[in-house]
Parts: C-alpha cells; sequence; structure tokens
C-alpha cells in the first residue's frame, strides 16, 4: 500500500517541460502484451501523482486470440488532467502500439498530429502480413500527419534485461514495462512505486520482477537521453483542483462490490450474493468472492435462473439477498423476480449491460436494457430502477438499491454497464461510520401479526424470518389476500394488491430526492437528459458549451423507476429536451410518453461510449435549429 | 424474550394450518400430507424453524397445509430457492416438496446441482407420472405409450428414473416409498435424519388423471410379491411366504430374483443390504419387479452449509465499520490536502 500525500504539488522537472491541461494516452498491443496490466499501472501512478483521470479498457473478445492478429489487439485509454475529468476521452493525443496489429487497428483513433510510439521491431513481414498490411506503414506514409517514435522496444528490451540472465521469452515480456518507462519519461512520472510494486508482484520470481524493473529503467533512461538529443518532449500535467480528502483509483465492478457490502452493513444484514458467470459482470462475483472473511456469502449457482432464486431464498430466510448478470442473464431471472415483487420480498439485481441482442457483443458497452429493466416481466410488475453514472457512483447507487429495497420490501435493479464496470477513476474515500445507516427491523412480535398487513407510511409489508417463533405463515406467488396472506382469486383484492404494488412507487417517489440540473440553467432552450455512463461526455460537451457562451443544461437521472416527483415539471420549463443514450431511443420514449413533452433522441448503437465531440455536434446543431 | 416454554407434545394436528385441503377427494397428497405431519410431530419438530419450499403442480401446494413456515415458489426452481434459504440460515429445518415435472423436467437442472452439492434438505419428490395442475399431460416420468391431451396416440419418449437419477447426481441418501404406506413415516425419519440432500420417492396416486398407474406393485392382491422392503443389513427377502430374495446374477453384474428352497437356493445365497453401497443402490433403483422400496442408498458426506460453516471459521460476523474503512483503503491511496 502506498500513500502519498500532495501538499505542494508540483512535477520534478516540471520547467522544463510543456504544460498540458490533460492528455489522453492509449496503450495498445497484442493481447498477450501486458496492456491492460500497463495501462492499469500508469493509471495508477498518475492518479497519486493528483491529476483527475478515466480510464477504459478495451479488450478483445477473445481470450486468447492468435497472436499478431487484429482481433487479438487489446487496448486501455487513459485521459488525466489538472482539470476535472469527465471521460476517458475522445480521440488520443498519444498512442503506444506494440505490434503491426494494433497500429492497424488503432492508429484512425488518433489525434491528427498525435504522438505514436511504434515498436519496430515487430514490424516483420510476418506480423505485417498477420496485421493485413500490404506495404509497411512505417515507410508508405501511413503516418505522415503523426509525430512517430520509432523504437526498436524489443531489442531494447532485450539488451536491458540481459544481465539478469532470463530466457528471452520472459525478456520480451517486459516490453511493456520499458515502454510503460518512456511513457513514464514523457509525463514525468515517478517509477519508485512500480518498481515496488513489480516486487511485489513477483515476490515468487524475484528474478522476473528485477527484469521489469530494469525494462522500466531503461525505457524511462531511453527517454531522458533522447530528451537531450532534442528528439523528443516531455510534457506535465499538473494536479486537479480535487476536493480534499482520502483517494483511491477504483472501478466501476469494485465500487458496486462494496457499495454492497457497506449498504449490507448499513442496513444491519449479512450480504448473499447469487451469481453465474457472464461477461461483462463477472467482475462483481469476483469481488465479493474475495470478502467472506468480512462475512459475505457468495454462491455461484448452476444457472442465471438459480441464482436468482438462491438470492430470494436468503432474503426470505433474513439476508440481503442479491444477484447479479447481463441482459440475457437478466431475461432468464424475469420470472423468478416477479416471484419477489409478489412475496414483498427485497432484493438487488445488478446489470451490468452489454451489446445485444442475443450473445451480442459481450465486451462492447451499451444501454439497451432499460425497458427490459422497467417492464421486462410477466404481469404487472413493478420494480425500483437505479442507475450507475460512473465508477465512482456504483458505490452510492449500491447503497442506495439497499437502502430502497429493504425499506420498501421491494426489488431494486441497479443498472450499470460493460463501460462502468471496467473503467477506474478516482475516489474520495468515506468514512464508514460516518455514513446515515438504515437499520432493518425484522417482525418478531406475533401479537396481531398478519404477513401482509403494512407499514401505512412506505407500504412495506412486515419482514418476518424463519425461525421466529409465532410467526410462522405461507408466502407464494398466487395471488394473496390484502391482509392475511392467504390464497386469494377475489377481484377487488387482486385489484387492490395490484394497485398497492404499483403504489410502493410512488412512496419511494417521495422518499428520493428531487431531480436537480447538473449543469446550466434551470429553464431554456434545451436541456439535454441522460442516464448511466453517458454523464461523461454529456457533461463534458455541456460545461464546454456552456463555457463558450451556449445557454444549455445537462440534466441527469440517477433513478428510473419512479422517475422525480418534480422531473415533468422540470422538463417542460426547456423548449427542447435532447436524450442521447446507447440504444435505440429508450429513455426518450418513457419522457414522452410520461410527461408528454418533446424530448428527441440521440442514439448511438456501436458498442463504444459516446464521444464528447458526437455529443457536443448535436447540441450545437439543436441550437441552430431553434434560433432558426 | 427470555422466557423459555416447555416442550409440549405434539400431535400431527399440531402441524396442520388453518387452510382447506383442496386436492382432489382421494389424492395420494392426502395420505403424504398426514405422514409428513405424523412425522414432524413425532420427532417434535419445532414449527418456527422448519421450512417448507415447493415448486409449482398440484404437490406444491403442499407447504399452505402446513402450520410452519412456507413458502410456495415458481415451477422447477424449489431446490433453488431452498439452497439460498439452507445457506442463509443453516439452523433452519429445510423440506421441498416437489413432483415429477417440477423436479425433473423444468426442474432437472436444479435438482441435479442440489443434490451435488450436498445441500442438507429433505426432498419429497411425489412421483404420479403425469401433470396433474395441467390438467393430464404425460410427464418425464410417463411409461412410453400413455395416453394423455398432449399425446393422443400414446407417449413416445422414455421416462426417467427418479431414484436413478438422484444416485446419478450423486445423492448421499435415496429413498422410496408409497403414497399410502405406513412405512412412508419411517422413510421421512431416515430422511430428517441424514444430514446433507436426502432425496425421497414417494409413488403417488393421481386419482383423476392417472389412477392405478402402479397398481402393479400397489394393490393388495400383489404388494407383498412385488415390494421389496429394503433394510440396511437384512437380507433382500420378498414375497408373501418370504421365500423371493435377490442376488447377484452368477457371472453378470445384474440382479436376479430367485426363490429360497428351490434349485438349490438357500437363504446365504441372497444379498444382504449395504446402504453404503452405490453400486447395490443403483442396481436396487432399476430394479423393476419387485420394486425396491425403504432407504436405497445412505452415505453421509459433508454438506454444503457445512463447509461453508467451517471455511468461515473465524469470521465474526457482521463485520465492523473499521475491518470495512480498511477494505475501502487497501491498496494505493492519496490525500488532497485542503
Ligand atoms: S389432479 Fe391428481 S395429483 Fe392433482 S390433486 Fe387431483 S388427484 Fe391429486
Amino acid at each position: 500500500m502506498t500513500t502519498i500525500t500532495l501538499t505542494s504539488p508540483g512535477q520534478h522537472d516540471a520547467a522544463a517541460r510543456e504544460l498540458l491541461d490533460s492528455v489522453v494516452v492509449r496503450f495498445a498491443g497484442d493481447s498477450g502484451d501486458g496492456i491492460q496490466l500497463t495501462g492499469n499501472r500508469f493509471a495508477s501512478v498518475t492518479a497519486l501523482a493528483g491529476n483527475d483521470l478515466a480510464t477504459f479498457p478495451d479488450f478483445p473478445a477473445e481470450i486468447r486470440a492468435p497472436v499478431g492478429t487484429t482481433y487479438g489487439v487489446s487496448a486501455f485509454q487513459i485521459n488525466f488532467g489538472a482539470r476535472a475529468i469527465k471521460t476517458s476521452g475522445d480521440a488520443p493525443d498519444v498512442l503506444v502500439a506494440l505490434n503491426p496489429a494494433a497500429l492497424k487497428v488503432e492508429l484512425s483513433r488518433l489525434k491528427p498530429g498525435g504522438i505514436v510510439i511504434i515498436d519496430t521491431g515487430t514490424f516483420t513481414e510476418r506480423n505485417l502480413n498477420k496485421a493485413g498490411y500490404t506495404t509497411n506503414p512505417l515507410t508508405d506514409g501511413a503516418l505522415a500527419g503523426y509525430r512517430t517514435i520509432e523504437v526498436d522496444v524489443s531489442k531494447l528490451t532485450l539488451e536491458a534485461v540481459r544481465p539478469l540472465g532470463v530466457s528471452k521469452h520472459t525478456a520480451l515480456r517486459c516490453k511493456n514495462f520499458w515502454t510503460l518507462g518512456l511513457v513514464y519519461w514523457m509525463f514525468g512520472r515517478d517509477r519508485g512505486v512500480t518498481a515496488e510494486w513489480l516486487k511485489k508482484k513477483f515476490a515468487d520470481e524475484p528474478q522476473v520482477g528485477q527484469a521489469n524493473i530494469a525494462a522500466l529503467d531503461a525505457g524511462h533512461a531511453f527517454g531522458e537521453t533522447a530528451e537531450i538529443n532534442g528528439d523528443l518532449t516531455g510534457y506535465s500535467v499538473g494536479p486537479a483542483a480535487l476536493a480534499p480528502g482520502l483517494y483511491r483509483t477504483i472501478t466501476g465492478g469494485e465500487a458496486l462490490a462494496w457499495g454492497l457490502v457497506v449498504g449490507a452493513h448499513l442496513a444491519g444484514l449479512k450480504l448473499f450474493f447469487a451469481s453465474y458467470p457472464i461477461t461483462p459482470a463477472s467482475p462483481l462475483l469476483h469481488a465479493l468472492a474475495k470478502l467472506r472473511p468480512l462475512g459475505v456469502a457468495t454462491f455461484q449457482a448452476e444457472d442465471e435462473i438459480a441464482a436468482v432464486c438462491a438470492a430470494i431464498g436468503a432474503s426470505y430466510a433474513g439476508s440481503l439477498g442479491v444477484t447479479s448478470s447481463s441482459g440475457p442473464g437478466i431475461a432468464l431471472k424475469g420470472e423468478a423476480m416477479g416471484l419477489a415483487v409478489a412475496a414483498e420480498l427485497p432484493l438487488v439485481v445488478v446489470n451490468t449491460q452489454r451489446a445485444g441482442p442475443s450473445t451480442g457483443m459481450p465486451t462492447k458497452t451499451e444501454q439497451s436494457d432499460l425497458m427490459q429493466a422497467l417492464y421486462g416481466r410477466h404481469g404487472e410488475s413493478p420494480v425500483a430502477v437505479l442507475a450507475a453514472r460512473a465508477p465512482f457512483d456504483c458505490f452510492d447507487t449500491a447503497i442506495e438499491a439497499v437502502r430502497i429495497a429493504t425499506k420498501f420490501m421491494i426489488p431494486v435493479i441497479i443498472l450499470s454497464d460493460g463501460y462502468i464496470a471496467n473503467a477506474a477513476q478516482p475516489w474520495r474515500i468515506p468514512a464508514v461510520e460516518k455514513m446515515t445507516p438504515f437499520p432493518v427491523r425484522f417482525r418478531t412480535d406475533p401479537e396481531n401479526f398478519e404477513p401482509y398487513a403494512r407499514d401505512p407510511q412506505t407500504l412495506a409489508r412486515p419482514w418476518a424470518v424463519p425461525g421466529t417463533p409465532g410467526l410462522e405463515h405461507r408466502l407464494g406467488g398466487l395471488e394473496k389476500d390484502s391482509l392475511t396472506g392467504a390464497i386469494s382469486y377475489d377481484p377487488a383484492n387482486h385489484q387492490r394488491m395490484t394497485d398497492t404494488r404499483a403504489a410502493k412507487l410512488d412512496r419511494i417517489a417521495e422518499d428520493i430526492p428531487p431531480q436537480t440540473v447538473e449543469a446550466g440553467p434551470d429553464s431554456g432552450p434545451l436541456a439535454v437528459v441522460g442516464w448511466g455512463s453517458t454523464y461523461g461526455p454529456i457533461n463534458r460537451a455541456v460545461t464546454s458549451l456552456i463555457e463558450r457562451g451556449y445557454n444549455v443544461a445537462h440534466i441527469h437521472l440517477h433513478h428510473l423507476c419512479p422517475l422525480p416527483r418534480n422531473l415533468g415539471e422540470l422538463l417542460r420549463r426547456y423548449d427542447h429536451v435532447l436524450v442521447p443514450e446507447m440504444n435505440k431511443g429508450q429513455l426518450v420514449t418513457l419522457l414522452r410518453a410520461n410527461y408528454l413533452v418533446p424530448a428527441e433522441g440521440l442514439n448511438k448503437i456501436s458498442g463504444q461510449p459516446f464521444k464528447i465531440g458526437e455529443i457536443e455536434a448535436a447540441v450545437l446543431a439543436r441550437l441552430e435549429q431553434t434560433a432558426k | 424474550m427470555n422466557v423459555v416454554s416447555p416442550i409440549k407434545p405434539r400431535t400431527a394436528k399440531d402441524y396442520a394450518s388453518n387452510q382447506e385441503v383442496r386436492w382432489c377427494p382421494g389424492c395420494g397428497d392426502y395420505a403424504i400430507l398426514k405422514a409428513v405431519q405424523k412425522t414432524l410431530a413425532d420427532l417434535a419438530a419445532d414449527p418456527a424453524r422448519t421450512v417448507f419450499v415447493s415448486g409449482i403442480g398440484c404437490s406444491s401446494r403442499f407447504p399452505y397445509y402446513m402450520a410452519t413456515y412456507g413458502f410456495h415458489t415458481i415451477h422447477g426452481r424449489a431446490p433453488a430457492i431452498a439452497t439460498g434459504v439452507k445457506l442463509a440460515n443453516p439452523d433452519l429445518d429445510v423440506w421441498i416438496v416437489t413432483g415429477d415435472g417440477d423436479a425433473l423436467s423444468i426442474g432437472g437442472n436444479h435438482l441435479l446441482h442440489l443434490l451435488r452439492r450436498n445441500v442438507d434438505v429433505q426432498l419429497l419428490l411425489f412421483n404420479n407420472e403425469i401433470y396433474g395442475l395441467t390438467k393430464g399431460q404425460y410427464s418425464p416420468t410417463s411409461r412410453p405409450g400413455t395416453r394423455s391431451p398432449s399425446s393422443p396416440g400414446g407417449s413416445l419418449d422414455q421416462p426417467v428414473s427418479p431414484a436413478s437419477f438422484a444416485l446419478g447426481a450423486g445423492a448421499r441418501f435415496v429413498a422410496r416409498a408409497i403414497d399410502t404406506q405406513k412405512q412412508l413415516v419411517d422413510v421421512l425419519k431416515a430422511a430428517y435424519d441424514h444430514r446433507g440432500a436426502s432425496f425421497v420417492e414417494i409413488f403417488q396416486n393421481c386419482i383423476v388423471y392417472n389412477d392405478e398407474v402402479f397398481a402393479s406393485f400397489t394393490e393388495k392382491n400383489v404388494a407383498a410379491d412385488a415390494q421389496l422392503h429394503v433394510e440396511h443389513g437384512k437380507p433382500l427377502i420378498f414375497g408373501a411366504d418370504r421365500r423371493s430374495g435377490v442376488r447377484l446374477s452368477p457371472g453378470r453384474l445384474e440382479l436376479e430374483t430367485v426363490r429360497i428352497g428351490e434349485d438349490g437356493i438357500t437363504e446365504a445365497d441372497i444379498l444382504v443390504h449395504d446402504a453404503t453401497s452405490r453400486p447395490l443402490a443403483t442396481m436396487l433403483a432399476a430394479l423393476n419387479m419387485p420394486v425396491a422400496l425403504g432407504v436405497l442408498y445412505c452415505n453421509p458426506g459433508e454438506p454444503l452449509d457445512a463447509a461453508l460453516q467451517r471455511a468461515s471459521e473465524g469470521i465474526t460476523e457482521p463485520a465492523a465499520a473499521a475491518e470495512l474503512n480498511a477494505l475501502l483503503r487497501g491498496g494505493d491511496t492519496w490525500t488532497v490536502a485542503s
């Protein structure tokens, strides 16, 4: 563990360096090149240097794609800056391409005039062929318009680690750290923390650890020498003005896991998490499985249905039942969620959305399960739905989900997505003892006990768990009498029960904060309304347009069901409402249906997050049209 | 509440809820309900710690009629829900009530995993070889040629044998009983005593849609010759005259029925039941005539909830705020000063 205190921010040789406000770096190489590891190390050191940042890992779909192919390219993008960072960045300023395939796939993303660092040692005819190049991009002019740093990283790495006597195979695997050393030099980063990390990681193979450190140092030294020769410029990105406090970087997956654990703690419940492996939701299972020492029970079920059913069983028995999946798995859980609605048990269901339908693109992100979350069950089956907007936000979202589920005895769906789950951001670490607890009170008193007698305020029925003497009762999926819970086919009773289950959402709406405006005026010509992971690009686009004098606002929804009470009134204060979504227009349909506002969609379904520029362009187009 | 009330002697009636039982008159389910209530009374089971979980089907109405905790869930999923209940609170005594369609068709996967995980529950599978609740379609245990609304020309598929399935799935307790027989109570008690997943197949007569489907071995006039009641350590002898027995066919891995006193067969040739032998249980489950009843297999192993508790030893629950703070602060952190 490294703890650094930034009292006098600054970097060691900032004076000689070109100052930048923010930079986007993209590392790309073969999936065997350790790109994700490299990116994560860079992110960690960048965070320690006090920058704000956002990362975006872009994995290939194949676990072990053939070496050197374009579909085996793995990439990691980081946007860091001295200002608030909202997205992982549109176009990279710096691209690191560790093989021809990476260059082929990634070059078009690079900003015009951007820097590309290329390992020329991999540009053999064979590798060029594998990447689908008919001519060598190093010589055919493909790189015109970019600043290239062509280095035989493979050869230099081999030379640097030779004294350590490791095998050639191992030596070449240190290439990523050589490159990282060079990038560290470019941005004036300290190597010490990474060296310590390598020592710890390779504690069992100290030689390998030393080889990686030697490569890191050699890459760094290369930069220094090149600087002296005037071939390369170093850059400096100052620390961002983050609110005071203790920080760490966190991915959405981790934040969600920890939020669930802390949420259960605040409710005074044991956490029971049941899940079935699915991309991109599995990191949540992995993160929670590690936490048995904290009393977390995880259960890898035989299928998605068993996972949700086991979670329901656990809630019935007095734990906090949580299950998680991605769209296809959530579809399988639908019937059981209906049971949780009927039995009125607390349940948290996490959907880390991915591109669909069917298997779709499991490693790519999308927001296309909103309607599924709201309506994708049989019968009138209301549940609460929350969406996390960014990795750091997953923590609070999970706690809010636990709070609603236990207070109102209702299933709650959390919508995350592949981007949020894997992306990382700095996060101000809260003090758990200072958070407001919301302890659950199980029913224990047999006096006048009726399983469906409700709390007049929340409409929650009592949570009477097996093992409690005198409260023996029967629950089930059949319609129940609105007081005794006995099976009832009475028409008036079914109407009443259906109305009551729906009314719970109204009570939740009274319990959640009213909708606020993220940026811009609370009325005017245009509001951009989003939910989930479009937060970053929308907020950056809108705030920079406001800075440029445009009259536009950003509203971002956290609660999607129930919607905040004041939302309709708020939206009607704008002449136009633009709703960017990574789907074919689900929220926009909802807003139009609920509030009869003339909302318009801006839809992107490419498996990639919105770029800031795309949203800016759409906003400008809308404003221009309005002005006419 | 620190008042410990003295344990009152209980009767079967104490375990009956106030709900009117709504199975068809003459349904085998009534007899099973009585047997379960009697079993719990004999065991003086604590209703507060007893949970009945069921799926969907005629049998799955069962929990409503018990004065214990009960959860009538969804089709096929009772084993998965019961697993969550038991893992969340291992102190509970969990019973699953299911049928042939519920457990072996829509819920086959969950049954497989409940058994191989050895979750400490009693699973009662009411096998009537038909879908009763949906009005009489053939089921996964129906014999080929079963005529039903969905198989007017007779069903074509081969049935699954519940007990063989359970043994194949790795169950460590497999027993069989007949709905109306008094031995059912003994089998249920044995199931209750076994720590781990206890699988009990109960031949249950559906008087409306599949009446007398088990008559070939349950009718009074044939029962003695068609039923083999197995008991651990006792020879596999049956028959009205107690002179029929089961032995291993010479030179073949198969059971055969023989007559004591004929062809030089003596009692010494008859196999002695060893409930801890999976191969023997497997052969007994596959025996067509006589039909093997009683505890075919009982060979306890560590149940999942016990394994989980063992793995969680030394963990104090719930986690204190300090432990959670340490979790959130693990790894690299930095402080932004004001
Ligand atoms: S349909 Fe058959 S199994 Fe169902 S209650 Fe009637 S007799 Fe019993």
